[in-house]
């Protein structure tokens, strides 16, 4: 039986001949083996190219380095006679913190000559089957130096034919173990505040003959997990010890040692360790124990296991925190990160190394729960979270329920050690220090839960310029509304777009019942506003501020007193607001003058011109009236165009004029309101109108029932009047809330606008409803624009959601980047 | 569009003549965006009007133009005067743009008065007259107003120019700066149109004032072109610095090379040998580390892709020597991430970099640059807003993307704030010319990593 670690590099050893490629065969999977020749084939095109051998184990290890990095077993099928070959694998393996097993195929010398000869392709000499038989003799006694953490040798065919593999988990893997959990940050000997906290959070006491300590048991089975340090500074180590050993023993508790346990154990070991930073207390305390207990100790400290991934691989405990590449892994610097954490070789102004600030770069899916450096108040920083409230030096002895992830502290007594420098949070509140540009840059695929999508590199190129160069504080800029697509394009005569085809879309997605929302033509503004005033904004769809802050901060000021009873009734420090913002010409002033009434400008001025010019030459007898037909045709038609800009332009003086049209509140602290039916959001939209009429226009809105030919034809006229009356037109969304799906889950479009006949002049152009340009724009294609639509909206949801669990802020962050880049795919404008 | 011409030339029919269009009748000619018609509404021997007329087709307009550009669709060029109206008058009056006229041949070669009339065209009055009135029209420019609920003037002008001019120069005169007022091109503009510029402009384009402005516009801003034309024109053409384009002062290079040098002394005070040009847009200081060999790596990082690619094609990155070419690297990064590539540099330079990051973005740029990069050294540069005042007609900030600029006393309590909070030590020199009052124009801030306090 040959017992291999889940996760390793093993190396097979043998002569030519030895039977490692059938060996490999029969116990690993084809995928899981990597050989020589084969590799000496591929850059070669002859697996017996001896002169390929360095380019071969090149690939061959950065493939192998590949898979381990991915977690997977892999066997180097080769004959590794060499010491330098060896050493290749060795390394590979230590680079990727798995260990590195031998498997030794050991037969005579014979043996494998005979299968030599019966091979066409081997034609080297019996001369070199001795030389590689020699160097097999030679590497048996040093393998294990060489670093091979296990060898297991096979001596002739009947145990190579014999051999099975066991696999073994690693120390660390307790998946399995799911809890509940309550996990502990450093004790340092704080043993009162360690019973008061242990009672605090349900747990049992159970005391020896002499009162001390020695168990805990919780009446729900949860487990304790110690972070480490129990011991130094404190008033009583070897109770602690006592108290955390009997737990262990008992299965009550996990611990995983600190660098202080390390130390110590050093120190009973023998060994010359500086009497520093609290050691003497523990020794002197020891003292008074037995030498029966000091050894039970060491024994203790020796047998702990530098982290665990426990939870079906979903929490992660190590003293000092791990990075993600270390999780589940075994070799010398990943103990070593575990105990110590990883430093930038720099000293503070203590004279204390500075930590190398790894939370911060933590991308990891398991959540790591640590000690190690005393911070006031634990914190999640990027799924990770520090539980040393530095109880001995004064501060707080804290434990974390898991799965709940509920905190639970009880104050430390006194002082009792005084720390080296004052406790600090260990990393300053600064957002940016979370947003790697490795989240968003380069080409990215998002699994965002309600879908997949991939971000092509220059899209993300362009994304970069605009978030960085002019958009808000990523940490500010929590979502970006989707685009929305059109309804299908109508063939009803004079018509693009109809409510017909509106409605039908949404029957067409297994939609009952639909809201009808009035399209209101302003600026989309996103509103995050707050109890406490602190981190509102308002931002544009591409993530802009609105009018800078002279004006942003009053017109927020307005919206947070209105909010003012749904902070309370909704029980959220803050809510975010979906709206319009009103009239276009506030923030679209200079899109209008230029543009839209430049070109009015111009045609009304210069098809006059025309006529007159006409009439003249009509006057002397000539005959142009075809031509005079079409200048007035289309002299009607930029009458009708500059009517349909003009409706949205009204003037504004400050905040004087402006106002928002709210439609949907889309979140608050710790909830998305996404699965809100409308009703709900129009409600609250409604009570922000109320709250303020002269800041707040209301959403006109009609609920139908799909299907119902009456309802249907009511939302018909409902929309010829609205759209009659210079609206833009309507939107059709499903009245269950943002997040509808379908058939298989898939998402519904939240919503389709139909706009008005007039207002699509400024969209198509003034002359787009004669029947042949009609023609041509019915065979308009929405296709990718629908499809970005989902996504942009399926990814928004996603960050509502994120935002509501609590997730770091580059978590939420790429989904917003991905939102403004999806925006950059090139898509007809005027849908 | 329309386009009038008038004379009252007697006998003023004979307008008829020289144009080859006789006035009782309507002409029309097919061109490639739609139809164009010449008709005479008014036509005595005392005053004779000949309208050209350009009925353009939207549809057809709009198979020339980019498929996914809004304007396609909602545009002023079925109304407003540009080179589709010249290019229609080019082919529609060809012998008499030439100056040939079969029937009148001396009334062709003789200035005549004339007055002629379009009713829209882009442009400004101010323009419209230094372009015109040095070739001896009268110009009369009314802005046409945009509506009255909007308010002010659209950019279109009613334009009327009256002089007495052979009739020849004047399509020429229309020929040329129609399209220039206008200021866009619908075709794309290749090497012959250099061509046309100069036979158009014979005899009175290298004497204009404007010659300059006319060759860069014609050439739809291709300035290898406009060289090319000025050149043939016999004048030189005056570069132009980058973050200076904008201000209204001549002197612009000295002060960007003034820069250049002291960013690059700066440099050399350090002992920096792999440097970081963050912000580096064209490649402005990229090309001139390129050139000092005591620079081993120069990583060029900008937030435009665009720019990068133009510092790119400005450092010829792909014709370098291999050798050469491993010294340099462009990378697209943003100021307010941070990126591990950034880390372990020698120095790191953000020339005219700052003041195009909005203030509350600050303290990331900070974070990402000093906190994670934390290159050995650090040079900045910025504008110093005191010294504004001598830019005659500046009116706010020298550049339009600037966010702030920074008294000498704000610039350095963030300089030494920043150096605080990162461990640097920091210190300041003015470039440029330095005013008694307001300092210099530019101002620099190097700040260095403090010596390692051993624990």
């Amino acid at each position: 039986m040959i017992d291999v670690p889940e996760l390793a590099l093993v190396a097979l050893v043998g002569i030519s001949g030895s039977g490692k490629s059938t060996f490999a065969k029969s116990h690993f999977k084809p995928t899981q083996v990597l050989s020589s020749d084969y590799f000496r084939g591929l850059v070669a095109d002859d697996e017996n190219d001896q002169s390929a051998s360095a380019e071969a184990f090149d690939v061959l290890h950065y493939v192998a380095g590949k898979r381990l990095a991915a977690g997977r077993l892999t066997v180097v099928d080769a004959t590794n006679l060499q010491p330098h070959a060896r050493a290749g694998l060795v390394k590979v393996a230590k680079e990727h913190d798995v260990l590195p097993v031998a498997i030794v195929l050991d037969v005579p010398e014979a043996l494998a000559w005979e299968r030599t000869q019966g091979r066409p392709d081997r034609t080297f000499g019996r001369q070199v089957l001795t030389r590689m038989h020699r160097d097999l003799r030679r590497s048996l006694g040093s393998l294990a130096r060489e670093g091979f953490r296990k060898v297991h040798v096979l001596r002739g065919p009947e145990e190579i034919a014999a051999a099975e593999i066991r696999y073994e988990k690693l120390f660390n893997d307790k998946r399995e173990l799911t809890g509940p959990f309550d996990i502990v940050g450093d004790v340092h000997g704080c043993l009162p505040e360690l019973v008061t906290l242990l009672r605090k959070l349900g747990y049992e006491v159970v005391r020896d003959d002499a009162g001390r300590a020695v168990n805990a048991v919780h009446h729900d089975g949860r487990t304790l997990i110690f972070v480490g340090d129990l011991v130094d500074r404190g008033p009583d180590s070897p109770g602690v010890l006592r108290l955390v050993m009997g737990m262990v023993a008992a299965g009550t508790a996990i611990c995983v040692p600190g660098n202080h346990e390390q130390k110590l154990a050093r120190k009973l070991n023998g060994r010359n360790v500086q009497l520093t930073h609290g050691l003497p207390e523990t020794l002197a305390q020891l003292e008074r124990e037995p030498a029966e207990f000091v050894g039970e100790v060491k024994t203790f400290i020796e047998g702990l296991v530098s982290h665990y991934v426990l939870d079906g691989g979903r929490l992660v405990v190590a003293h000092a925190g791990l990075k993600e590449a270390y999780q589940g892994r075994a070799s010398g610097r990943v103990r070593s990160f575990a105990l110590y954490g990883e430093t930038t070789g720099e000293t503070d102004e203590y004279g204390l190394p500075v930590r190398y600030p790894w939370a911060r770069d933590y991308r990891g899916s398991a959540a790591v729960v640590y000690g190690h450096t005393p911070t006031v108040t634990p914190e999640w920083i990027n799924n990770t979270i520090c539980l040393d409230t530095g109880c001995v030096f004064g501060g707080s002895l804290t434990a974390l329920r898991w799965p709940s992830r509920e905190i639970v502290a009880v104050p430390a007594a006194r002082e009792y050690y005084a720390p080296v420098r004052p406790l600090l949070p260990e990393i300053s509140e600064k957002p940016d220090e979370g947003l790697d540009i490795a989240d968003v840059t380069g080409r990215r695929h998002i699994d965002f839960g309600y879908g997949r999508t991939t971000v092509p590199a220059e899209n993300a190129a362009a994304a970069l310029e605009v978030m960085s160069r002019f958009a808000l504080d990523p940490a500010t800029l929590v979502w970006l509304p989707p685009t929305m697509a059109p309804c299908s394009t109508s063939t009803l005569e004079g018509y693009l777009e109809h409510p017909s085809t509106a409605l039908a879309d949404m029957r067409a997605a297994g939609v009952g019942k639909v809201v009808c929302e009035e399209k209101h033509m302003g600026s989309r503004a996103v509103v995050r506003v707050s109890r406490s005033g602190l981190g509102d904004a308002i931002w544009t769809r591409t993530g802009r501020p609105f009018f800078g802050p002279s004006l942003d901060g009053p017109l927020l000021a307005r919206v947070r007193a209105a909010a003012g009873p749904l902070f309370d009734e909704l029980a959220t420090e803050w809510l975010l607001v979906d709206a319009e913002l009103l009239p276009w010409s506030a923030k679209a002033g200079g899109l209008i003058r230029e543009r839209y009434a430049g070109v009015g400008a111009a045609g009304r001025h210069a098809l006059p011109a025309a006529l007159a010019v006409l009439d003249q030459v009509a006057a002397r007898g000539l005959d142009v009236a075809g031509l005079r037909d079409r200048i007035e045709l289309r002299s009607s038609e930029i009458d009708g165009y500059s009517a349909a800009y003009r409706a949205y332009v009204q003037p504004t003086d400050g905040l004087t004029g402006i106002t928002l049209a709210p439609f949907a509140l889309l979140a608050g602290a710790g909830v998305s309101y996404a699965r809100k039916d409308h009703g709900w959001h129009l409600a609250q939209a409604d009570r922000l109108v109320a709250a303020d009429p002269e800041l707040f226009t209301p959403t006109r809105r009609m609920i139908v029932e799909l299907g119902d030919p009456a309802a249907e034809a009511a939302a018909t006229d409902w929309w010829l009047a609205l759209t009659a009356a210079g609206g833009e037109g309507m939107v059709v969304k499903p009245y269950d809330g943002l997040a509808v799906t379908a058939d298989r889950g898939r998402l519904v479009q939240p919503g389709v606008k139909c706009r008005g006949r007039e207002y699509l002049r400024i969209i198509y152009g003034p002359e787009y409803t004669r029947p042949e340009q009609l023609a041509g724009l019915r065979q308009r294609n929405l296709g990718r624009k629908r499809n970005l639509a989902l996504r942009e909206h399926g990814l928004g949801l996603a960050a509502l959601d994120r935002l509501a669990d609590g997730a770091p802020p580059w978590r939420v962050h790429e989904l917003v980047f991905a939102i403004l880049a999806t925006e950059s795919e090139p898509v007809d404008p005027r849908l | 569009m329309l386009l009038t011409l008038t004379t009252t030339h007697a006998p003023a029919t004979d307008l008829g003549f020289l144009l080859v269009k006789h006035p009782g009748k309507v002409h029309s000619f097919d061109v490639p965006t739609g139809t164009a018609y010449v008709m005479y509404p008014e036509a005595t021997d005392d005053r004779c009007t000949a309208a050209l007329l350009l009925d353009v087709d939207p549809q057809r307009l709009r198979a020339q133009r980019d498929a996914f550009d809004l304007g396609q669709y909602v545009n002023d060029r079925p109304y407003a005067a540009s080179s589709l109206l010249a290019a229609a008058l080019a082919k529609v009056f060809r012998s008499a743009l030439r100056g040939v006229s079969k029937d009148r041949p001396e009334l062709a070669a003789q200035p005549i008065p004339l007055e002629i009339r379009v009713p829209v065209l882009r442009g400004t009055a101010e323009l419209a007259t230094r372009l015109f009135e040095p070739l001896g029209w009268r110009v009369t420019a009314e802005p046409i107003p945009l509506e009255p609920a909007i308010g002010g003037d659209s950019r279109y002008l009613d334009l009327r120019l009256t002089g007495t001019i052979r009739l020849a120069d004047a399509l020429n005169h229309l020929y040329v700066l129609l399209p220039v007022l206008d200021d866009a091109k619908h075709y794309w503009v290749a090497p012959d149109e250099i061509e046309k510029l100069l036979r158009s402009g014979e005899g009175w384009l290298a004497g204009h004032p404007e010659k300059v402005l006319i060759a860069r516009r014609y050439l739809a801003h291709k300035r290898a072109f406009a060289d090319s034309a000025l050149k043939r024109l016999e004048i030189d053409d005056e570069p132009t610095g980058e973050e200076e384009a904008e201000l209204p002062v001549v002197r612009k290079a000295p002060l960007a090379e003034q820069r250049r040098d002291a960013v690059l002394a700066a440099l050399h005070d350090v002992d920096a040998a792999r440097v970081l040009d963050l912000g580096c847009g064209g490649g402005a200081l990229l090309t001139a580390l390129v050139k000092d060999r005591r620079f081993t790596e120069i990583v060029g990082c900008d937030v435009s892709a665009k720019a990068l690619e133009v510092a790119a094609r400005r450092l010829r990155l792909d014709r370098l020597p291999e050798r050469q070419r491993d010294r340099v690297k462009i990378w697209q990064s943003a100021l307010t991430y941070r990126d591990d590539r950034l880390r372990g540099y020698d120095a790191a330079v953000l020339m005219e970099v700052i003041e195009h990051v909005d203030p509350p973005r600050l303290p990331a740029l900070e974070a990402s640059v000093f906190g994670h990069a934390k290159p050995r050294a650090v040079v900045v540069t910025t504008p110093n807003a005191e010294y504004n005042v001598h830019y005659e007609g500046l009116t706010g900030m020298r550049h339009s993307d600037h966010r702030f600029e920074w008294t000498r006393a704000e610039f350095q309590e963030w300089a030494i704030k920043t150096a605080d909070q990162h461990a640097y030590a920091v210190s300041f020199r003015p470039v440029g010319e330095e005013h008694e009052a307001t300092g210099a124009p530019t101002q620099m801030a190097i700040f260095t990593t403090k010596e390692e306090v051993s624990a």
